[in-house]
């Protein structure tokens, strides 16, 4: 894949590059000017996350360099480190220690062989059907039916969400739509870049405007200021980046808001389970954002449905 | 020699990669003070996690107690044991053993070198803490400059839980609490039940 040789690839890189130029010079300039201690914090998990993003969008583009290969090696390993912090969470009795041995080293990796080889037929049912079925058989056979069903619908439920639906970014990678051959890369970035510029813009909006919560028991910090600011605006964004897309002008809008709708209510799901876990992030990898799924909550809800609403209009 | 040092450094980093073991220091920091970290034990990791989690110049003087039955066996756990962990060999409770136990980890005390304990004994299903033995009472009665520093290992057991081989990669922790020390006239029964519920408490509040 030549990623470099691509202009559009470069230009879209290049805005990205000056967003997070701007971001670190806006936080610089307010962890200046911020006097109380309240302000203070903020403005620290700001800069930390900041810092993050440098670092998210490094490998990221380094992944997306090295062509196919990276793209789902780097997408595999986040898979792998969301099922972590999901199955650490999740109440997980001395039964499911080989289900859960089959899960990260057999459905995980496999999940992402099949992506590599683009084996579309099988990479759609492998762990809806596959793993689906064999996970209940393995647990059954440790012979432990304590709490039986909860136990088996969580391990399948982590396997769903942190490795099947994220597998469906890279998966872009091998739609073959006509007049856009082997650029499957850029459709890529447009998606990541759609789904976390929306989760940053509704934070910022949130965080400057936001008033009127959405569900004040789940997240606390989600307003209808932040959600419709946020979400109007990366829309907007992924209407106006039509061009490294194969959509019109007016359906990447309209792919962009479904995108953004679709992550809000991913976000919104995985607040419920932290909530009743009790606890305020899945994970500490990455630092002032959380864990690993909880900055990729609303791609993995986003991830299928992009995949597929190319695949049915545009192959 | 030199492949020891190297091999702790390697062994550390595999440690902390595999179950993604973090310090949590609630009630103490980690500083060079003599000291026994006594903690729960449900995962053969136990032992390395601990260590591993201590920072590289306080590790190199803490040798982890280990039952000779189980790690002393000729080959790579051998090595480990001895070069690598400098672990403290000793037979297991029982009779005569644990008097000559007692008396190896108190040499090692008054050598000046920190230890990693067990006090349960054996190792749990990880839902539950049992009754520790009367040992860890013994080193805060002789040596009373000695700081019993409670740590709570969580999910150990569900990363490799008694009888399996194969770990799966979830996230462990390791909470250091503040140190104990024999209060005057404390008795024995009363000292380790103090020291068990600091322990549980611990485990609440991770």
């Amino acid at each position: 894949m030549n990623l470099l040789k691509d202009p559009q690839m470069l230009l879209l890189l290049g805005g990205i590059g000056s967003l997070l130029a701007l971001s670190s010079l806006i936080g610089w300039v307010l962890a200046r000017r911020v006097r109380d201690d309240q302000a203070r914090l903020v403005v620290a998990n700001l800069n930390a996350r900041i810092r993050s993003w440098w670092i998210m969008t490094a490998v990221f583009v380094a992944a997306l360099a090295t062509g196919g290969v990276g793209s789902v090696i780097l997408f595999a390993l986040t898979s792998f480190f969301a099922l972590r912090e999901f199955i650490t969470l999740t109440p997980s009795r001395r039964g499911d220690h080989r289900t859960l041995f089959w899960a990260f080293f057999v459905f995980a990796p496999a999940q992402y062989l099949l992506v590599g080889i683009q084996w579309y037929g099988l990479f759609v049912i492998f762990i809806p059907v596959y793993a689906f079925l064999f996970i209940p058989v393995r647990s059954a056979l440790s012979g432990d039916t304590e709490d039986f069903l909860a136990r088996t619908a969580t391990i399948q439920w982590g396997l769903m969400i942190a490795v099947y639906c994220v597998s469906h970014a890279p998966a872009l990678l091998m739609l073959q739509i006509p007049g856009y051959q082997d650029q499957g890369a850029k459709l890529l970035l447009y998606l990541i870049v759609v789904v976390q510029l929306s989760d940053v813009l509704q934070y910022v909006f949130g965080k400057t405007l936001g008033k009127h919560r959405i569900v004040p028991k789940l997240s606390p910090n989600k307003t209808w200021e932040g959600t419709v600011g946020g979400i109007a605006t990366a829309s907007l964004v992924g209407a106006g980046l039509w061009w490294v897309t194969p959509f019109s002008p007016a359906a990447a809008g309209g792919i962009a808001l479904l995108v953004c709708l679709v992550g809000f209510v991913g976000g919104l799901v995985m607040s419920a389970i932290k909530r009743d876990r009790g606890v305020k992030d899945f994970g500490t990898l990455i630092e002032g954002h959380g864990g690993v799924l909880d900055r990729i909550d609303s791609l993995c809800f986003a991830a299928p449905v992009f995949f597929h609403t190319v695949r049915y209009f545009y192959t | 020699m030199t492949a020891a040092p190297l091999a702790a450094r390697l062994l550390a980093f595999l440690t902390r990669l595999i179950t993604g073991v973090r310090a949590r220091w609630v009630g103490s920091a980690p500083t060079s003070a003599q000291r026994v970290y006594y903690a729960n034990h449900t995962s053969h990791l136990d032992t390395l996690v601990i260590w591993a989690s201590l920072p590289a110049a306080i590790r190199a003087r803490t040798r982890p107690v280990a039952a000779a039955d189980y790690w002393d066996r000729p080959g790579l756990r051998r090595w480990l044991t001895g070069q690598v962990l400098n672990a403290l060999l000793v037979e297991r409770s029982g009779g005569s053993g644990s008097r000559e136990a007692l008396h190896k980890i108190d040499q090692a005390l008054a050598a000046g070198d920190s230890l990693i304990i067990f006090p349960e004994g054996t190792r749990g299903d990880g839902t539950s803490i049992g009754e520790l033995k009367p040992g860890l009472y013994f080193i805060a009665h002789q040596r009373p400059g000695v700081e019993l520093v409670p740590v709570y290992l969580e999910d150990l057991s569900r990363i490799l839980p008694k009888g399996e081989f194969l770990p799966v990669p979830l996230l462990g922790s390791a909470t250091f609490g503040a140190p104990l020390t024999l209060a005057p006239g404390e008795d024995r029964h009363a000292f380790l039940q103090r020291a068990r519920a600091a322990l549980v408490a611990l485990g609440e509040h991770a």
